[in-house]
């Protein structure tokens, strides 16, 4: 009898539920992510959906590829990819005081991350705090790298190779914001845990930051215990454009350990530079990055491993087509150009005092299509000369690359 | 009519996409590649061997030194090509063919001027000579592994019986026990002819890629168990396959293509090299034994060497030797793919055994000892002749 009962009441709850359910609960949030207000916005300068009341948004975004590349003439044939799925989920835990998180699924689930789970309390529009696991702000791509906001299938090299983007560790820091008419100032620094031996030892025979994203301890320990400190200042003015200066920099290596001194510190330091501007007149956009890393390295280890790295990217997206397409009323079609650089061992070969090569450059033109600013459709082709750390002939590499990506 | 023009598009669009991707470059532009005639099984064995000598990085975690010179094999030898100063290596503790090393102890016969982090690298001890080995090119290897002992022996003369100012020998050395002597194999007073390295000195391509792992990345083996830091047996780093599918590369890298070898100006540089009396130590021409790899068998192929030691004089006499080889004795570098040099060095020569020889004309007037009478002679060539002999060099 009683399970009857249960059953009676778990059925009438049922009904009441979905007699609950209004779609038009279901908010969207539209933001225009094909021009991001700052770098430092990005984060919430995203679509997210709302029910209702609640304080919980979520959003997220998948993008998927097809690529044929060649290299010297040897191809790995047609490839579909699916790089990333990345879920988010924002709450406002009160009126100040908000937490986003940001879990990121690569290249199916070869990679699971948690790129970003911070809480922000905010005092005053120029003094937030943030902690948990932040994104720190060298450059402006590690800041705002959603694929739906790119009109291109891979992300810059420099800021994924040289740089480590995505790149966030646990800490906390401040972060602040001013407005003055047109200008906005705004400012970013944060103490987290930093990266490890790693980045000159590893598989890719160079000075590799990414390397550090492959220990998994990095979100609950500090590998030498050093904060990694990143900073950032950006200034905006709505006719002009966004500058940013960043610098990220802390002690690399494990000098002492059980109170036993094992080498001395050994500190890398990144300098990065930002800028993005629409061209009033054609409305073209012009976005572009250039960092600099310099890596202490001892000097009895080997010049494959290089001491200074430099290296960047420009973006000119140029609307060519905005009108309604298909049946999307405000489709844009783009033309596109990324011109990319990057000098992964900038240095002389102590045996000859020539230049050490270890060099790639690339070109990327590119027609993509948004049927609405949260979805691009993008035809990338792609064409990279790399030069190996002795400046033989470089390898050729080519192709062409069709995908999608969309927030949801 | 819209659909023709569709697929006018659409066919201009799939031809421009070929040519939008770069090809691959002529055979006779590169070292690297298979020898023609290998099986699929023998072409998947290749593969894992150019991934463990062109792709696997050593890293302190996975065995690099802590004393070494390099943290791959392809670090040295790019494209299969020759080395570039960066990763010269630098012989040193032993002066004559008597006394052997006498600085063994002391970190010889290599020096690994490098080390990972927290650790020291070695210096040149005080009293220890010393010679700077440039990485040689790897191509066409197993075939010069593949040549019959009595083909080396039937053209040496070290006592110079046929007056020709030459006379060649082999280093007879004492193969590793990991080696496994060649059919056929001739022996003198129970050493075996070297053929690979400067001084000729190893015996095989086992030894010499044990040997390399070992003192250029500081990767102990089954073969070559000491670690080069402690001077103490340890445990493998690399595994006995992957060094067994390194030496199937190395063996079964294809021999280098001569460019425009129908040329004129090549082909008189060709009778040029001959008339000179080059060809009286890089011999032009062998032929193969049998060979357990079919592709390598009774196969006629030109890698313009002897393979034979030969007194090159005093200015190449850096006082350090290895096995029965004197300190002025060097064994004749085979010539193919001295072309491609270039390629693989970074763009400029470094040629003879340390690159001190930055072209191939300064190469040939740093010939001495026995190769006094074709450096004069080529110094007696007219221009035009000089250039068409370099041209052919260049050509191989």
């Amino acid at each position: 009898m009683k399970k009857y009962l249960l059953l009676l009441l778990l059925l009438e709850l049922t009904w009441t539920l979905n007699a609950q359910i209004d779609p038009t609960l279901l908010r969207r949030v539209p933001k225009d992510t094909s021009r991001p207000q700052m770098n430092l916005d990005a984060v919430y300068n995203r679509p997210f959906l709302q029910l209702g009341k609640l304080p919980v948004a979520l959003g997220g975004y998948a993008e998927a590829n097809y690529q044929y590349l060649q290299e010297d003439g040897v191809t790995d044939g047609h490839q579909f990819q699916m790089r990333r799925l990345t879920l988010f989920v924002s709450s406002s835990i009160a009126s100040r005081i908000k937490f986003l998180s940001e879990i990121e699924f690569e290249d199916g689930t070869k990679e699971i991350n948690i790129e970003f789970a911070s809480v922000d309390f905010e005092f005053n529009p120029l003094l937030n705090l943030r902690g948990g696991v932040v994104m720190n702000p060298i450059g402006a791509f590690n800041q705002n790298h959603d694929g739906p906001k790119w009109e291109f299938v891979d992300r810059p090299i420099s800021a994924t190779q040289m740089l480590p983007a995505t790149f966030s560790n646990v800490g906390f820091g401040i972060y602040g914001k001013k407005f003055s008419k047109d200008w906005a100032f705004a400012y970013e620094a944060y103490l987290t845990n930093g990266f490890d031996e790693s980045i000159i030892a590893n598989t890719e025979n160079k000075t590799f930051l990414p390397a550090v994203k492959e220990n998994p301890d990095r979100f609950e320990e500090s590998f030498n215990g050093s904060p990694l400190l990143t900073g950032k200042i950006a200034v905006r003015n709505n006719k002009i454009g966004e500058l940013g200066m960043s610098y990220m920099g802390g002690v690399y290596n494990k000098y002492k350990e059980d109170g036993l001194t094992l080498d001395k510190k050994r500190r890398l330091n990144v300098f990065a530079i930002d800028f993005n501007s629409t061209v009033p007149e054609s409305n073209t956009y012009i976005n572009g990055e250039w960092a600099w890393v310099h890596v202490d390295v001892p000097d009895t280890y080997t010049e494959q491993f290089g001491e200074k790295q430099q290296g960047g990217f420009v973006d000119f997206v140029q609307p060519v087509l905005k009108r309604s397409m298909l049946g999307f009323e405000d489709a844009v079609l783009n033309a596109a150009l990324r011109l990319e650089y990057v000098d992964w061992n900038k240095g002389k070969f102590q045996s000859t005092g020539s230049n050490i090569s270890d060099d790639v450059f690339s070109i990327v033109p590119a027609i993509s299509w948004r049927p609405t600013a949260q979805t691009v459709i993008r035809f990338n082709y792609r064409y990279n000369w790399q030069k190996d750390i002795l400046g033989n002939p470089p390898a050729k590499l080519a192709g062409f690359q069709f995908g999608f990506s969309t927030y949801f | 009519m819209k659909k023709i023009f569709v697929f006018i598009l659409l066919f201009i669009f799939l031809i421009s996409c070929s040519k939008l991707l770069p090809g691959a470059p002529d055979d006779d532009e590169i070292l690297d590649g298979p020898v023609e005639g290998l099986t699929a099984e023998q072409h998947a064995i290749f593969l894992k061997g150019d991934i463990a000598f062109n792709d696997e990085v050593f890293i302190p975690q996975t065995g690099l030194g802590p004393l070494f010179v390099a943290t791959s094999c392809g670090s040295c030898h790019a494209g299969d090509g020759k080395g570039h100063p960066f990763t010269t290596l630098t012989r040193f503790g032993q002066s004559d063919t008597v006394n052997g090393n006498l600085f063994l102890n002391l970190g010889g016969p290599q020096l690994q001027n490098r080390a990972i982090p927290g650790y020291l690298n070695e210096h040149i001890p005080l009293g220890a000579t010393f010679s700077k080995f440039t990485p040689p090119a790897n191509t066409g290897l197993g075939f010069i592994d593949a040549i019959p002992d009595a083909a080396i022996l039937a053209l040496a003369d070290p006592n110079d019986i046929n007056g020709d100012g030459i006379s060649g020998r082999p280093n007879w050395i004492i193969p590793k026990l990991y080696s496994t002597l060649r059919p056929n194999s001739i022996s003198q007073n129970g050493k075996y002819i070297g053929r690979f390295g400067k001084k000729a000195s190893t015996y095989d391509l086992l030894q010499q890629t044990a040997t390399a792992y070992n003192q250029d990345i500081g990767i102990t083996s089954f073969y070559e168990p000491t670690d080069t830091y402690t001077g103490q047996d340890i445990d493998p780093e690399v595994t006995n396959q992957t060094v067994l599918d390194v030496v199937f590369y190395l063996k079964t890298l294809k021999t280098p293509v001569q460019r425009n070898q129908n040329n004129a100006d090549i082909t008189g540089g060709k009778q040029v090299f001959i008339n000179t009396g080059c060809a009286k130590c890089h011999t032009l021409q062998f032929t193969s034994g049998p060979s357990p790899i079919a592709a390598l068998s009774n196969k006629t192929f030109f890698p313009y060497t002897d393979l034979l030691l030969h007194d090159m004089g005093s200015a190449l006499n850096d006082d350090y030797t290895e096995g029965t080889a004197l300190p002025q004795e060097w064994r004749t570098p085979p010539l193919w793919g001295l072309g491609l040099s270039k390629n693989s060095q970074g763009g400029q020569y470094f040629l003879l055994h340390d690159g001190r020889a930055k072209s191939i004309e300064e190469a040939i007037l740093l010939h001495g000892g026995e190769g006094t009478q074709s450096r004069n002679n080529f110094q007696q060539l007219t221009e035009s002749d000089k250039a068409k002999l370099i041209k052919f060099l260049e050509s191989l």
